[in-house]
């Protein structure tokens, strides 16, 4: 009952958004304000209308009512709770309507909280709204009905993949959902703006909480998902490269972009046409990201859920979201004033470089994603396009990027001084050479290279804060001057203090990663990086959905033993599988990671050792990434809907 | 069979599902007692893909195709392959796909020069934006007879 | 100018969903074989059943035939199998046998419960043939001409669909080749 109760709440929410889509649309075009408060009150209801089937679902997926086909396929009564709810998104149906529910959240905040933006403007973004809700909703109505009824009931369901059964990857898709989803506000922004033919300083701070928050959410999601490869998939790797991967790299390397871009709007009034064209692309990538897992156009072993005709209503919505919002980009853009004067040596110009990199480094992978398919289309041949390729692309321009990054918010808006914010870059400069000197001592060769960029980057975000702090006038002065400074000034600090965190930590995995691949028996003992590994035992043990073997490990150094480590081999019989739980001992500076392999007869194991220098930068400059973003998203400048446009 | 479609790299999943085992890649029964050779091999599989599993290296991969390759490879270059005649061993036999690092052919232009292009025209583009905007002259417009009034003004006597 | 290049954007999209379009109607799965149109590679193999005995490429020569590549432990050339036995029993076409990777006892155990197709099995234990071939996953299935040349090759099962569409014709049309 539940379910069909489920399936009429989302048809309700697709009438109410084909109605959402119009009559406020019609309401602005001819001055209606009734009409246009409509947009407010039906993305309420549609908001409610979809919370409520997803809510059904879940209680489906809660009490295992094996009836409903899409619970039988992807749950088991067994499962722990937690795993039957994150069971939910865990497939195709209850996926999209996760993507939907978000959307309706997102339509939702606006309707609620954007109280000061003009009417106009929310009926027409509620509108756009509208319309991207009702095409996923005939989506999901149409091709992919996550209610479907099963007859007879099975007595059980096949079971999540014990691989998904962690929290890690519970977590990863709704996060990365948020952010995909969120960057369809800057998008529907955009096209409101396009169909008032008014985009101003304004405008652009009305975007930018929105996509703040959509990126935060984003950075979020990418680095659970690559937290989740590496302590899960048992070798220590944490980015394969892989399409879908870089699906969902690409939208976060636009919408990085267009944070910057719509700086430029907000601040001086420029760079206009471009912003909303990134506000454009940086959405479609998110759906060519949902475009690409779901309907197994590329090869992927992501794309489980491989639907041509999903792929064909994905493909048709695509084209009329994007296309249509092009086709008023074409027609608008060219009327847009250009904008404020500046000089070449300005922030303005570092923002536009920091905008060719970051959009360029898309293409490169945009490219490397797509031209395997492209290739065979046109010749029929077959192509790879694997790690080594996009490394080969990515870290030059990641180099150069970070090297600017630090200069450019030293200079100053329309005119800035190169000369002058070099010179105040000097302690960065000597740490950067420091370091250079420092690692290339440790053999790091190449990587030297990343590792002073990144020092460059970190020490010279810090300085400007340490610089205005002015540290002469006393230390509790100083900190009151820090304290004062605007919470936007230290979201971006602290944002590429990330960056530069993440990236120590990119350059460490690369040359130092240190690995033992041996054979033990219990007793027996092998050494990776100046670390003794001792197996003690391999045990059998009974899991609640699931049976084990745990090897038990002891780890020395120079013959102390400092430590106790348990890495398990599950098989879990629905579905059969198994799955590696590798043996973590995280510190700071480095993770030791121990895996337990084959096992061989009379009591031997293949035992992997890793050693990870340094690996907790990558998730943890992802953490301060996000936190420089929540840091500004809380400037009270950019509180939602706070300014009001100026009279014009 | 289903699973998150928009996650991480679950192509591990499918070689779990094929073959039942997550123990990964290289055994110790397969290294080079050599490490510089080793160190050759290891460099040498990763650029190669696995065919099974589609978008995984030949070193990271568990399939037991994987393993006869990364065999194979050793082989070879204890018979006394270069680099080369490793891959082009490999590549008689499955053709390019499997490699990770396509070489520059034809179809590939575009891989190898696209980004560059993009790089140049995307900068050159910045340059033309800047300075459309930069040209315009900045000049500062002479100031209106009741300004100059009022600057005579202030310099006559600085503290009215 | 900018009239123009604010329709760039649009016209990039079209090409890319038209690209896409075109995408979603090929199998971007399977590896296409680099082996069509060239010699059968030469191997020389134990043939099983039979002590001291080799079954080589040499073999293949002189007429059209099929070259199965499967294994005891490969699901899906369990259901393959019922159609090869068909083939044979109809003598539609000469089958040979590649057994990749397979343990002898489970081999004999599998064709005595599953019925022998084949003319001849190479017992490729190590797989190394298979690599020669450029096999990616069991089963294969190597269509050979008179001359010895790998003409064809069907990735994954050969079910009644597959030969009366593909393989039929093919083999037809090279028997009636010199």
């Amino acid at each position: 009952m539940i379910a069909e109760v489920g399936l009429f709440s989302l048809v309700l929410a697709f009438t109410l958004a084909v109605a959402q889509a119009t009559v406020p649309l019609y309401g602005a075009a001819v001055g209606d304000g009734r009409l246009m408060a409509f947009a407010r009150s039906s993305a309420i209801g549609q908001l409610l209308f979809v919370a409520f089937a997803f809510g059904s679902l879940t209680a489906a997926f809660v009490v295992s009512d094996f009836s409903v086909s899409l619970v039988a396929q992807h749950s088991h009564s067994a499962k722990p709770l937690m795993y039957k709810i994150s069971g939910v998104w865990g497939n195709h149906e209850g996926s999209m309507l996760l993507w939907v529910l978000i959307l309706a959240i997102f339509g939702g905040a606006v309707a609620a909280f954007a109280r000061n933006l003009p009417d106009t403007l929310v009926a027409r973004v509620l509108a756009v709204q509208g319309m991207i809700g009702a095409g996923f909703l005939a989506f999901i109505l149409f091709t992919s009905n996550p209610f479907a009824r099963l007859d007879p009931a099975p007595v059980n369901g096949n079971g999540l993949n014990p691989l998904l059964q962690d929290p890690g990857l519970a977590t990863h898709p709704p996060f990365l959902y948020l952010g995909y989803v969120g960057f369809s506000m800057a998008f529907s922004f955009a096209v409101a703006a396009l169909i008032e033919g008014r985009v101003d300083p304004a405008w652009a701070r009305w975007v930018r909480p929105w996509t703040l928050a959509a990126w935060a959410f984003l950075t979020m999601g990418i680095m659970l998902g690559s937290l989740w490869a590496y302590y899960e998939l048992g070798w220590g790797g944490w980015w394969f490269w892989d399409p879908v991967e870089n699906a969902s790299l690409m939208p976060w390397l636009a919408g990085t972009a267009l944070l910057h871009s719509a700086i430029v709007v907000e601040k001086r009034d420029a760079l206009k046409r471009w912003t909303i064209l990134l506000a454009i692309l940086t959405f479609t990538l998110s759906l060519i990201g949902t475009f690409l897992v779901r309907s197994g156009v590329i090869s992927s072993v992501h794309s489980f859920a491989s639907d041509p005709a999903r792929g064909v209503f994905i493909l048709g919505l695509l084209v009329a979201t994007t296309g249509g919002a092009l086709t008023l980009y074409a027609i608008r853009a060219p009327q847009m004033k250009l904008g404020n004067l500046f000089a070449f040596a300005s922030r303005e110009t570092s923002l536009i470089l920091n905008n060719v990199f970051l959009v360029v480094t898309c293409g490169a992978i945009f490219i490397g994603t797509f031209l395997p398919l492209f290739v065979q289309i046109s010749n029929g041949d077959q192509l790879s396009v694997g790690a080594p390729v996009y490394n080969f692309f990515f870290v030059p321009l990641a180099i150069v990027l970070m090297a600017l990054m630090a200069i450019g918010p030293l200079l100053s808006w329309k005119r800035g001084n190169i000369a002058a914010a070099l010179f105040r870059l000097k302690v960065a400069a000597v740490a950067a050479l420091g370091v250079a000197a420092g690692t290339l001592l440790l053999q790091a060769g190449w990587a030297a290279i990343a590792f002073a960029v990144a020092a460059w980057l970190l020490v010279g975000s810090v300085w400007v804060i340490v610089e205005r702090m002015n540290l002469s006038g006393g230390l509790g002065a100083a900190w009151a001057r820090a304290a004062g400074l605007p919470r936007s000034a230290w979201g971006m600090v602290v944002a590429h203090a990330g960056v530069a965190v993440c990236a120590i930590g990119i350059a460490s995995m690369s040359v130092w990663t240190a690995e033992t691949v041996t054979l033990l028996k219990a007793g027996q003992a092998a050494s990776v990086a100046g670390y003794e590994v001792r197996l003690l035992s391999v045990r059998d043990e009974q899991g609640p959905n699931y049976t084990a073997k745990v090897g038990r490990f002891a780890v020395s150094i120079g013959g102390a033993q400092i430590d106790e480590m348990i890495a398990e081999k599950r098989v879990y019989p629905n579905p059969g599988s198994e799955t590696t739980e590798a043996a973590l001992r995280v510190r700071p500076l480095d993770v030791l990671y121990v895996t337990l392999g084959q096992g061989h007869p009379d009591g031997v194991w293949t035992v992997r050792m890793y050693h990870h220098p340094l690996v907790v930068f990558i998730w943890g400059g992802a953490v301060i990434m996000v936190l420089g973003g929540l840091l500004s998203l809380s400037d009270r400048r950019l509180r939602v809907g706070a300014p009001r446009r100026a009279a014009a | 069979m289903n699973a998150f479609g928009r996650t991480n790299p679950l192509w591990l999943l499918l070689c779990v599902l094929l073959f039942s085992s997550l123990a990964h890649a290289v055994e110790p029964d397969e290294k080079l007692a050599d490490p510089a050779l080793e160190a050759r091999a290891r460099a040498l599989t990763a650029e190669l893909r696995c065919v099974v599993c589609q978008n995984q290296s030949v070193d990271d991969s568990d399939a037991p195709l994987a393993k006869d390759i990364r065999v194979l490879v050793r082989e070879r270059i204890m018979a006394g392959d270069t680099d080369e005649e490793v891959i082009d061993y490999i590549v008689a036999r499955y053709g390019r796909f499997v490699l990770l690092n396509p070489p520059l052919s034809g179809d590939t232009v575009l891989l190898w020069f696209g980004p560059g292009i993009l790089l140049v025209v995307g900068l050159a583009l910045a340059y033309l934006y800047v300075r459309r905007l930069n040209r315009a002259p900045v000049a500062p417009q002479p100031l209106s007879p009741a300004e100059e009034d009022a600057v005579k003004r202030i310099i006559e006597d600085p503290r009215a | 100018m900018s009239r123009y290049l604010s329709l760039v954007p649009l016209f990039l999209l079209l090409a890319l969903a038209a690209y896409f379009a075109i995408g979603l109607s090929t199998d971007s799965r399977t590896v296409k074989s680099v082996l069509i149109d060239k010699p059968l590679p030469a191997f020389d193999l134990p043939k099983f059943g039979a002590d001291g005995e080799t079954f080589g490429s040499e073999s293949l020569k002189g007429r059209v035939s099929l070259l199965n590549v499967f294994a005891s432990w490969c699901i899906t050339c369990r259901v393959e199998h019922p159609v090869l036995v068909k083939l044979t029993q109809e003598k539609r076409v000469a089958i040979y046998g590649l057994a990749w990777k397979d343990k002898p006892e489970e081999l004999k155990a599998w064709l005595e419960e599953l019925g022998n197709p084949y003319l001849a099995i190479a017992d490729d234990a190590k797989g190394r043939t298979a690599i020669d071939l450029g096999v990616t996953g069991a089963p294969e299935t190597y269509v050979i001409d008179k001359k010895g040349r790998i003409r064809f090759k069907q990735v994954g099962a050969i079910d009644d669909y597959v030969w009366r569409e593909t393989i039929e014709p093919l083999v037809a049309h090279l028997e009636a080749e010199p």
